[in-house]
């Protein structure tokens, strides 16, 4: 269903405008990493593509959408894993049989997902008492068991310990080498360099740049993400 | 004080010896306490759960009615239901005042009030949590709705349980429309205001010794619930 495109796309509450204006075209392939402070407006900007918030203004199109349904081929994984209270392998199943699949389908594909990001040993576990890694583990399990086209991460690891964190970006870079688009928000520069191929820079509501992730460190077209590496990275 | 102790003994001879009047008092206040907690719980959680999931007009309304009726005098109550089913009333062709289907009746609009604006605070609570991803997981209002009250299936069944302890705790309302006949629409509460008026201390102490007994096993369990299910699901 990608490229995915926005043009001149908005969102504001009241008088508040926390998307201003942005017009950009995501293409399928490259794992995008939209980098920026606090309150640039990532979270939004991903909300608004996966549908969950309605823009105030401008379009979202999702060009090689061959049916009305494009909510089913994508999937988002939050910053804060919600669990349901019931085992970890419920939870997966749930997601699948509200996507359509028949009880004993979801059952083996649930399992299957489980094994890939090393819970299989803690499938009856209740999904609320794993640790925090283990939930976004299972969160990201979830998502991918629904085997969307497109995958939006929001934060994913920004809760985590370095430990989960790593375990965390390799299912990330094995969902992207199953053919997934990953489509993730973060504001640290080192998990934007591993896990990122471009660069989508948001400061205050805007797109400052949309660029390979390579040139984005090199040569910064904005002053805002010049600011933003040097005082992230101020031994540079 | 010597009187009160020799009522104590009584009231234990009473219950030791499964006397028959007491038997019976307490059997009909159960069975009319948990058939209107059943009712106003098919009531009111589906009403609360559509509540903290809808977005309507008068939504705030009709949860600041909600939360006034939690605290409905059962008096009251009673005298509405009382109107309702009397011989003129709009239901009076019925026939059923002075029996306990009112009392059912009565109870049920006393309770369900409260299991409604409870279950609609937990759910909504819940809701705020879970709403994004089940919107992302795409689940719709209904799917959501049946997900949010088994989720949070341990604090309603605690609300259930408060809604039981209220209904067969209270006096007023089953007093009027139930009219306290003997043999026929006398529970717990009502024996013990008439008893303790008419002097027979004995019998009122030991349906008081009863009541309070259930109230308390009633709290123990939900608190063994919550605690069992905390560490169970988290």
């Amino acid at each position: 269903m990608l490229p995915l495109e926005f043009s001149d796309l908005s969102y504001a509450v009241g008088d508040t405008r926390i998307i201003r204006g942005i017009s950009a075209r995501i293409e399928a392939g490259p794992r995008t990493v939209i980098l920026g402070p606090n309150g640039a407006g990532k979270s939004v900007l991903m909300r608004l593509c996966h549908g969950l918030l309605i823009p105030t203004g401008g379009r979202i199109t999702w060009h090689g959408a061959r049916n009305g349904d494009v909510r089913r081929h994508q999937a988002m994984v939050f910053q804060r894993p919600v669990m349901l209270r019931r085992s970890a392998l419920a939870n997966v199943v749930y997601g699948l049989e509200l996507a359509g699949k028949s009880r004993r389908e979801s059952g083996l594909r649930a399992m299957d997902v489980l094994e890939v990001v090393g819970l299989a040993p803690y499938a009856t576990r209740p999904a609320r008492v794993l640790s925090g890694g283990e939930q976004q583990r299972l969160a990201l399990a979830r998502a991918w068991a629904l085997g969307p086209e497109v995958l939006f991460l929001d934060e994913p690891t920004a809760n985590l310990d370095p430990s989960a964190t790593h375990d965390i970006e390799n299912i990330i870079n094995a969902i992207h080498a199953s053919g997934t688009k990953v489509i993730m928000t973060t504001h640290n520069l080192g998990q934007a360099r591993r896990l990122g191929d471009e660069i989508l820079f948001m400061s205050n509501g805007r797109l400052m740049e949309h660029t390979p992730i390579d040139r984005f460190f090199r040569e910064p077209a904005s002053a805002e993400a010049a600011a933003f590496i040097k005082g992230e990275l101020p031994w540079q | 004080m010597n009187s009160l102790g020799e009522a104590f003994i009584a009231a234990w001879q009473l219950l030791a010896g499964f006397d028959a009047e007491l038997a019976q008092v307490v059997g009909l206040s159960l069975q009319v306490s948990i058939t209107a907690v059943l009712i106003a719980t098919l009531i009111g959680l589906p009403l609360g759960a559509t509540i903290a999931v809808e977005r309507f007009r008068g939504r705030q309304m009709l949860i600041v009615l909600l939360n006034a009726l939690m605290g409905l005098p059962p008096v009251v109550v009673g005298l509405l239901v009382y109107l309702l089913l009397s011989r003129a009333g709009p239901l009076g062709s019925l026939g059923i005042l002075f029996t306990p289907q009112a009392m059912i009746i009565a109870q049920t609009v006393l309770i369900a009030p409260i299991i409604a604006a409870l279950s609609r605070q937990t759910i909504e609570d819940a809701w705020r949590e879970y709403e994004e991803q089940l919107r992302s997981l795409g689940a719709r209002r209904l799917t959501a709705g049946m997900t949010l009250i088994w989720d949070t299936r341990f604090s309603l069944l605690t609300i259930v349980l408060a809604g039981f302890g209220r209904a067969v705790a209270e006096v007023g309302a089953v007093m009027i429309v139930g009219g306290n006949i003997d043999g026929v629409t006398r529970v717990m509460t009502t024996t013990i205001a008439l008893e303790t008026s008419k002097g027979d201390l004995p019998l009122a102490l030991g349906l008081g010794i009863v009541l309070i007994s259930l109230v308390v096993v009633l709290n123990a369990l939900v608190a063994v619930i919550r605690e069992a299910a905390l560490r169970r699901y988290g």
